[in-house]
């Protein structure tokens, strides 16, 4: 017990180095006293750099933080959830959803005609179509879930959903010009950037209703590790218990798409790495840690995207996909298999 | 009948008829089934391959509504008892469940503590001590804190047991807990089973393919043949002859002297 308390304790304390880090590295060089300043709201001689710290690097980590955690916890819950290793926020279709909605709002507007017009595409817009592209899929997952009583049914479903929805962003791109398909590509990439402080806080708003809503299911969670049928013999409701896994991991995994584009394998990876620090399948101990591990990869992934010491930026997609595949890949070939 | 009521009966099947539904159609397995389990029995049900003997555990645990007929668990008819409440009667042994083994002993029999503790699952110094009886029991304290996935097929049944026990249930069901053991193992589980019910006040129902070793030990055997059911103690059904007729004979055959199926040699 005692050595898990320090793991998290170890995990916390790498968290804290890592923000300071990711604020103090940047295409401009400011000081880490000064980064510090600005942050405690201390005057400092250079207000550009002040501006930098509080409106550009301080909500960018913030959205890495919220990002990273609250897509690996939205892993951990659908690994648990459908006893499956493999399984992670995509599994349900919920980032093909998000990804549908904005391909239908960018590349659509050929077939729909003149009513979005190209000043339409702004940030905002974006965000809604992500929204709502993954409430539909969320919404569908729901009744059909209702109607399946076995959970790998639901996987599979929800991965033909994936295909549903990818299928039809080729046809949408097949019949767009190129400025419209770069736009989508560009979404595609993910981005950390690009979020005001209204923006990271209405993420944040999601992600701490994501949050309770897990942190009242670590009991049951832990009961669903024996499986479904010794879950519901020990007094677990398994509808009603999956029903709030579901909305918490769409509305963690949702928010996340919506707000900076899909981003790849943080949500599996980051689980399984935690289970090799804590060798344990507690969630009392896996959610925090799982939630810390996730804000630092996610940090980490920022960080190498900024190619320090370069004004050049890395799509953040492309940089945890280069990590994370490497990684469930080791996992996989060193460790003979990987469990849930 | 008077005798009856003053026995403690804790589970009750009357005039119970057992299947489950395939696309809006009832299939029935068996039919006019009676028999009454009582505190501190160990009753194995017994069957051929499909016989039913799932079916009839899955009835029992409220997994599967009665076709017709009732149930009583602690003189209350199951269905009416919330699940909630049932998690403190009827505890699980199952077999090919998707169990995580990526924990150790303790936490999986800690586990048995479920419908017990607060809404974060903290336990109570009560609590500790149960899973740690629980563990003692099935005689695998000192490998507490080994890593369920290092253990072999026989020990990791006897920490599924060992849940079941933490769980702390007036009755256990068991879904053949035997199945993949070698032969000492086998009589291992069983005999441990046998001793639960006698230094406790439990009683366990178990399923299994093991005839001979559970007429030995059962305090009664619930037969299930071709839809009927034979209910009774293992002497008691021996000389019904109710045996004979469970397999075809052309292999074995049950010999009434050494009480046990034997190779048919010619």
């Amino acid at each position: 017990m005692k050595k898990r308390h320090l793991n998290i304790s170890i995990l916390g304390f790498a968290l804290v180095l890592i923000i300071l880090l990711s604020l103090y590295l940047g295409s401009v060089k400011i000081p880490l006293s000064d980064v510090l300043k600005s942050i405690f709201g201390i005057p400092i001689d250079n207000s550009t750099w002040q501006y930098i710290v509080l409106e550009y690097r301080l909500p960018k980590s913030l959205t890495a933080i919220l990002i990273g955690s609250g897509l690996s916890l939205s892993g951990l819950l659908m690994q648990t959830l459908f006893r499956n290793p493999l399984a992670g926020p995509y599994v349900l279709g919920l980032s093909s959803g998000a990804s549908l909605g904005v391909a239908i709002l960018v590349m659509g507007s050929g077939l729909f005609g003149g009513i979005l017009g190209s000043a339409f595409f702004s940030k905002w817009s974006i965000i809604i179509a992500a929204s709502l592209g993954s409430l539909m899929v969320m919404l569908a997952v729901l009744t059909t879930a209702k109607k399946v009583k076995d959970t790998m049914t639901l996987l599979i479903i929800g991965l033909m959903v994936a295909s549903l929805t990818s299928a039809v962003v080729s046809v949408l791109a097949y019949f767009s010009n190129a400025e419209q398909l770069q736009m989508y590509i560009f979404w595609s990439f993910g981005s950390l950037g690009n979020l005001n402080w209204m923006e990271v806080g209405l993420l944040g708003i999601c992600w701490l209703i994501g949050i309770i809503l897990s942190i009242f299911s670590i009991k049951n969670l832990n009961a669903l590790l024996l499986g479904e049928n010794y879950a519901k013999s020990m007094g677990v409701s398994l509808s009603r218990n999956r029903l709030i896994i579901i909305i918490s991991t769409s509305i963690l995994a949702g928010s996340a798409t919506a707000f900076a584009g899909p981003i790849a394998f943080v949500g599996l990876a980051v689980p399984h790495l935690v289970r090799q620090l804590v060798k344990t399948n507690d969630h009392l101990i896996l959610l925090p840690s799982v939630l810390i591990a996730g804000a630092i990869v996610m940090l980490i992934c920022d960080v190498i995207a900024q190619l320090p010491g370069s004004d050049l930026t890395l799509p953040i997609n492309a940089v945890t996909s280069i990590f994370g595949a490497p990684i469930v890949i080791w996992l996989l070939v060193r460790k003979q298999k990987i469990m849930f | 009948m008077n005798e009856k009521v003053h026995s403690k009966n804790i589970l009750k099947a009357e005039n119970l008829s057992i299947g489950y539904k395939r696309q809006s159609e009832s299939i029935c397995v068996a039919k006019n089934i009676d028999f009454e389990i009582k505190t501190k029995e160990l009753v194995a049900v017994i069957g051929v391959n499909g016989s039913g003997k799932s079916t009839l555990l899955k009835t029992l645990s409220n997994i599967l509504p009665p076709l017709s007929g009732n149930i009583f668990l602690n003189e209350s008819s199951l269905t009416k008892i919330d699940q909630k409440k049932l998690s403190n009667l009827i505890s699980l042994v199952l077999t090919n469940e998707s169990i995580s083994k990526n924990m150790s002993i303790l936490e999986l029999v800690t586990l048995g503590r479920h419908p017990y503790t607060n809404w974060l699952g903290t336990l109570t110094t009560s609590d500790q001590r149960k899973v740690l009886k629980a563990i003692e029991q099935v005689g695998m304290l000192d490998l507490r804190n080994k890593s369920c996935d290092s253990l072999s097929d026989g020990q990791f049944q006897k920490v599924l047991i060992a849940r079941a026990l933490a769980q702390d249930t007036p009755l256990i069901i068991m879904d053949e807990p035997t199945s993949h053991l070698d032969m000492y193992h086998k009589a291992y589980v069983l005999q441990l089973l046998k001793s639960i019910t006698k230094t406790s006040q439990k009683s366990i129902v178990f399923a299994s393919h093991e005839i001979n070793l559970a007429l030995q030990l059962c305090d009664r055997i619930i037969l299930i043949n071709n839809g009927k059911i034979n209910v009774g103690t293992p002497s008691k059904l021996i000389k019904n002859g109710a045996f004979e007729k469970l397999f075809p004979k052309d292999l074995i055959v049950f010999d009434q002297i050494s009480q046990s199926f034997r190779m048919k040699i010619s």
